[in-house]
C-alpha cells in the first residue's frame, strides 16, 4: 500500500473522486495552472479539464455561494479557501445560506456542498494565515466541521463528505500537510463523520484534541510514556460537529481525568463544549477538573510569537501533571 | 451617461407583438398579485399573519419578469417576490403560510430557491445555479430579484463579476423601487443608473420602464433568450416604486413626500396603464375586468383557507430537515422540547 502525507492523500482522492462522478467539481482561488497554494490540486486541471477544475475570480463570499448554487443545481462542489483566514467573507454564505437552506425548505432544497479549508498554525505563515475559527462553523446550525489530522483520515473523511447529502467544511490543518507519511489505500474508503479516534491508547488521563494539536498531544503522550511517568490517551475528534459524546464518554469515563486541548483561543472556543460533554456523559468518574489548554485571547501573533502562542509539549504536560495531582 | 442607457418602454408606443393570450395573462396576474397584496395587509391588520412586505406598485415588474422564464428555469427570490414565484408555480397558500412564520414546503418540482432574507447574498447563488445548468448541459436560465439598495452589498459585486467571467447564464433583475425601506436611490450609489454597473463586470445592462408589463417581459425575455443561447449575464434594471411601506411594520411617511408618492399612483400605477393599454386595443373590456378581479378574491380566499386549515405546528418541524440525516445531539434536543409540551 502506498505511503502518502497528508496533502499528497488529499490530491490523490480529489483525482478519484474527480474521476468516479462527472458531478464533481473543483474550485477556488489557484486551484487550476499552479495546483494550489499548497499543492492540494496539482495535475488536477491537466488531468479532468478546465470545466471541472478552475479558478475562481478572487472572492471568498462569490466562491461559497456559487458553490451554494451549483450543488442546489445538481452538482457536487468542492470549493477550496485559500486559508481560514480569509474564510471570514465567506462564513456569511455558510451561516446565513448553506446551513439553512434544507430547513428553510423543508428539506426540498439540498445543499451537498463541500468546503476545503486549511486552518492552523505553526508554519511561520504571514500575519492573518494561521487561524482556527472551529467554534464558529460549530455554532453555526446546519453544518458538519471535520478535522483530519492523518493521510488516512484526509481521505476517509473527504470523501465521506463528498458523499454527504448535508453542507460539510473540511478543516485542513496546515502543520500536518507534510509532517508525516502514513499507508493511504488506492481504493476508496470513507471515514464516518461524527466518530472520533483513539489516537493512542492509555489509562490515567484523556487528552481529547484535533488537528494539528494531535501530534502535539501524541508527542506529549510518549515523552510521558518514555519516562514512565504517565499512560496518556489522546483521543482525536476527527469530527467537530456532529460530535462524538459516546467516544468522550467512553474515554473519559475509562481514565477519570481529561485534558482538552486546542489551538484557538481559549475563551468561546470549542474547549467548553466538549468540558460541558464530559461533564454530562462522565462526571461521575471524573478525578479531578478537567484542564482546557489552548491559544489565549489574542489575535493570532506574528510569527515571532508563535511558538509562545501555541500549545506545546510543556504546557500540556504542566496540565497533565496538575490533572494528576488531585 | 443615461442617453447611453435608454429606459425600454411599450405602453406608451403602437400595438406589442406580445401575444395577446399572453398580454392578458400578464394583466389578469397582476390583478390577482395586487388583490392578493391588499388581502394579506388586511390580515395582518387583523393579526392573523405577520409581517408582510407587500409589492404594490411593481406588479409590472414582478409579473413581467417571471413569464419571461420557463419552468425549467431557475427563479432566486429576495423576499418581496412572491409575485414572480406565484407566476413560477407556488401556491399563495404558501405565502400565506410564510407570512404566518412557517416554512412552507417548497415542491421539489418547483425550480426556486427560498426567499432570500439577507440582502444580495443569494446573488452568488443564481450564478451557481447557472453555472450547473451550463456544465449539466442544458440550456435552463437562473434568474435572480433584487433590489437598489441591493447593488450597495459586496455579494451584488461578486456575483456580477463570477457571472461575467464564467459568462453564466443568469439574469440579474433589479428592481428599482427608489427606496432602501427610508433610504433614497441616490444614497445607494453615485452611479447615475444601476444599469450602467453592468459595464465594469463585461456584462450586458438593460434600463427598462418596470411600470410597463409589456416592456419587462420583453426586455426579460431578451435577457432570457441571450442567456440560453450562451451569450452570457444581464443587468437589468427596472425602473418602478413600491406605493405601499417596505413591510406592514413601517410607516413610508416618515420618509418620503406625499406628493412623490401621489405621482405614481395616480399617473403610472402598472395595472391601470395595462388596463388602459388593452381596452384601447380591444383587448379587454369593463366585463372581462370585473370577472378577472372577482376571480382573483375567490382564488385567493381559497388559498387562505387552505393556509389556516392547517394544524398549528409541532416541535418536530424545526429540526426535521437541518439535516437529512439527524445527529444525536439534535434528536436529543428535540426529545426534551417535545417532553416539555403540554398535552391537550
Amino acid at each position: 500500500m502506498p505511503e502518502r502525507n497528508m496533502i499528497q492523500a488529499i490530491n490523490v482522492t480529489l483525482d478519484q473522486l474527480l474521476a468516479e462522478d462527472a458531478r464533481v467539481m473543483v474550485f477556488g482561488e489557484d486551484v487550476g495552472k499552479n495546483g494550489g497554494v499548497f499543492r492540494a490540486t496539482e495535475h488536477l486541471q491537466d488531468r479532468h479539464g478546465e470545466p471541472r477544475v478552475f479558478d475562481t475570480p478572487l472572492a471568498e463570499s462569490g466562491i461559497i455561494g456559487m458553490a451554494i448554487g451549483m450543488a442546489v443545481g445538481g452538482l457536487l462542489p468542492i470549493a477550496e479557501i485559500q486559508f481560514m483566514g480569509f474564510l471570514y467573507p465567506g462564513l456569511d454564505q455558510l451561516m446565513s445560506h448553506a446551513g439553512r437552506l434544507s430547513a428553510r425548505s423543508q428539506g426540498q432544497v439540498k445543499v451537498p456542498l463541500v468546503v476545503r479549508v486549511p486552518f492552523g498554525g505553526g508554519i511561520r505563515a504571514p500575519e492573518q494565515h494561521a487561524d482556527s475559527i472551529e467554534a464558529l462553523l460549530v455554532h453555526a446550525p446546519g453544518l458538519k466541521v471535520v478535522v483530519p489530522s492523518t493521510p488516512y483520515d484526509a481521505k476517509g473523511l473527504l470523501t465521506a463528505a463528498v458523499d454527504d447529502p448535508d453542507p460539510v467544511v473540511v478543516m485542513e490543518p496546515i502543520r500536518l500537510y507534510r509532517l508525516g507519511r502514513q499507508e493511504v489505500p488506492d481504493e476508496r474508503y470513507t471515514v464516518p463523520i461524527g466518530t472520533a479516534r483513539v489516537a493512542r491508547p492509555g489509562s490515567d488521563l484523556t487528552v481529547i484534541t484535533w488537528g494539528n494539536m494531535v501530534a502535539v498531544a501524541l508527542d506529549a503522550a510518549e515523552a510521558l510514556a518514555a519516562a514512565g511517568e504517565v499512560s496518556v490517551e489522546v483521543l482525536d475528534l476527527r469530527s467537530l460537529y456532529p460530535l462524538d459524546r459516546e467516544a468522550i464518554g467512553a474515554a473519559v469515563s475509562k481514565t477519570g481525568r481529561a485534558v482538552v486541548l486546542h489551538e484557538a483561543p481559549m475563551t468561546g472556543g470549542l474547549g467548553g463544549e466538549v468540558v460541558a460533554a464530559i461533564q454530562e456523559v462522565a462526571f461521575w468518574s471524573l478525578q479531578a477538573p478537567v484542564e482546557r489548554v489552548a491559544g489565549p485571547d489574542v489575535p493570532y501573533p506574528p510569527y515571532a510569537w508563535e511558538d509562545f502562542y501555541l500549545p506545546n509539549r510543556a504546557r500540556l504536560t504542566q496540565a497533565i501533571r496538575r490533572t494528576l495531582k488531585d | 451617461m443615461s442617453e447611453s442607457w435608454p429606459v425600454a418602454e411599450v405602453l406608451s408606443g403602437g400595438a406589442s407583438d406580445v401575444p395577446t393570450a399572453m398580454q392578458r395573462r400578464l394583466y389578469e396576474d397582476m390583478i390577482l398579485l395586487r388583490s392578493f397584496d391588499e388581502r394579506a395587509i388586511n390580515l395582518q391588520r387583523q393579526g392573523r399573519i405577520g409581517t408582510f412586505p407587500p409589492s404594490l406598485g411593481q406588479e409590472a415588474s414582478e409579473i413581467g419578469s417571471a413569464h419571461a422564464l420557463r419552468a425549467s428555469d431557475w427563479v432566486v427570490p429576495s423576499y418581496r417576490d412572491h409575485g414572480a414565484l406565484m407566476v413560477h408555480g407556488l401556491p399563495l397558500s404558501n405565502v400565506v403560510l410564510f407570512a404566518m412564520g412557517r416554512t412552507p414546503s417548497l415542491s421539489s418540482a418547483l425550480r426556486a430557491l427560498p426567499t432570500s432574507i439577507p440582502i444580495s447574498t443569494h446573488l452568488p447563488h443564481a450564478v451557481g445555479l447557472a453555472i450547473a445548468a451550463q456544465k449539466l448541459g442544458t440550456d435552463d436560465v437562473a434568474l435572480a430579484y433584487f433590489g437598489d439598495g441591493g447593488t450597495s452589498e459586496g455579494d451584488f459585486h461578486e456575483a456580477l463579476n463570477f457571472a461575467g467571467v464564467f459568462k453564466a447564464p443568469v439574469i440579474f433583475f433589479c428592481q428599482n423601487n427608489g427606496w432602501a425601506i427610508s433610504v433614497p436611490r441616490a444614497r445607494q450609489t453615485a452611479s447615475e443608473t444601476l444599469a450602467q454597473k453592468a459595464v465594469a463586470y463585461g456584462i450586458e445592462g438593460r434600463r427598462v420602464d418596470g411600470n410597463d408589463v409589456l416592456a419587462v417581459y420583453q426586455v426579460v425575455s431578451e435577457a432570457v433568450a441571450r442567456a440560453r443561447r450562451g451569450e452570457g449575464p444581464t443587468l437589468v434594471e427596472s425602473l418602478t416604486y413600491r406605493l405601499g411601506p417596505h413591510t406592514t411594520a413601517d410607516d413610508p411617511s416618515r420618509y418620503r413626500s406625499a406628493e412623490e408618492y401621489q405621482d405614481w399612483k395616480e399617473s403610472r400605477d402598472p395595472i391601470q396603464r395595462m388596463a388602459g393599454y388593452l381596452m384601447a386595443h380591444g383587448l379587454l373590456t369593463a366585463e372581462e375586468d370585473q370577472a378577472m378581479r372577482q376571480a382573483a378574491q375567490e382564488r385567493i380566499q381559497a388559498e387562505v383557507e387552505a393556509a389556516e386549515a392547517l394544524p398549528p405546528v409541532e416541535p418536530a418541524g424545526m429540526f426535521q430537515h437541518v439535516f437529512a440525516q439527524a445527529p444525536s445531539d439534535l434528536a436529543a434536543q428535540r426529545r426534551r422540547i417535545e417532553e416539555a409540551v403540554p398535552h391537550a
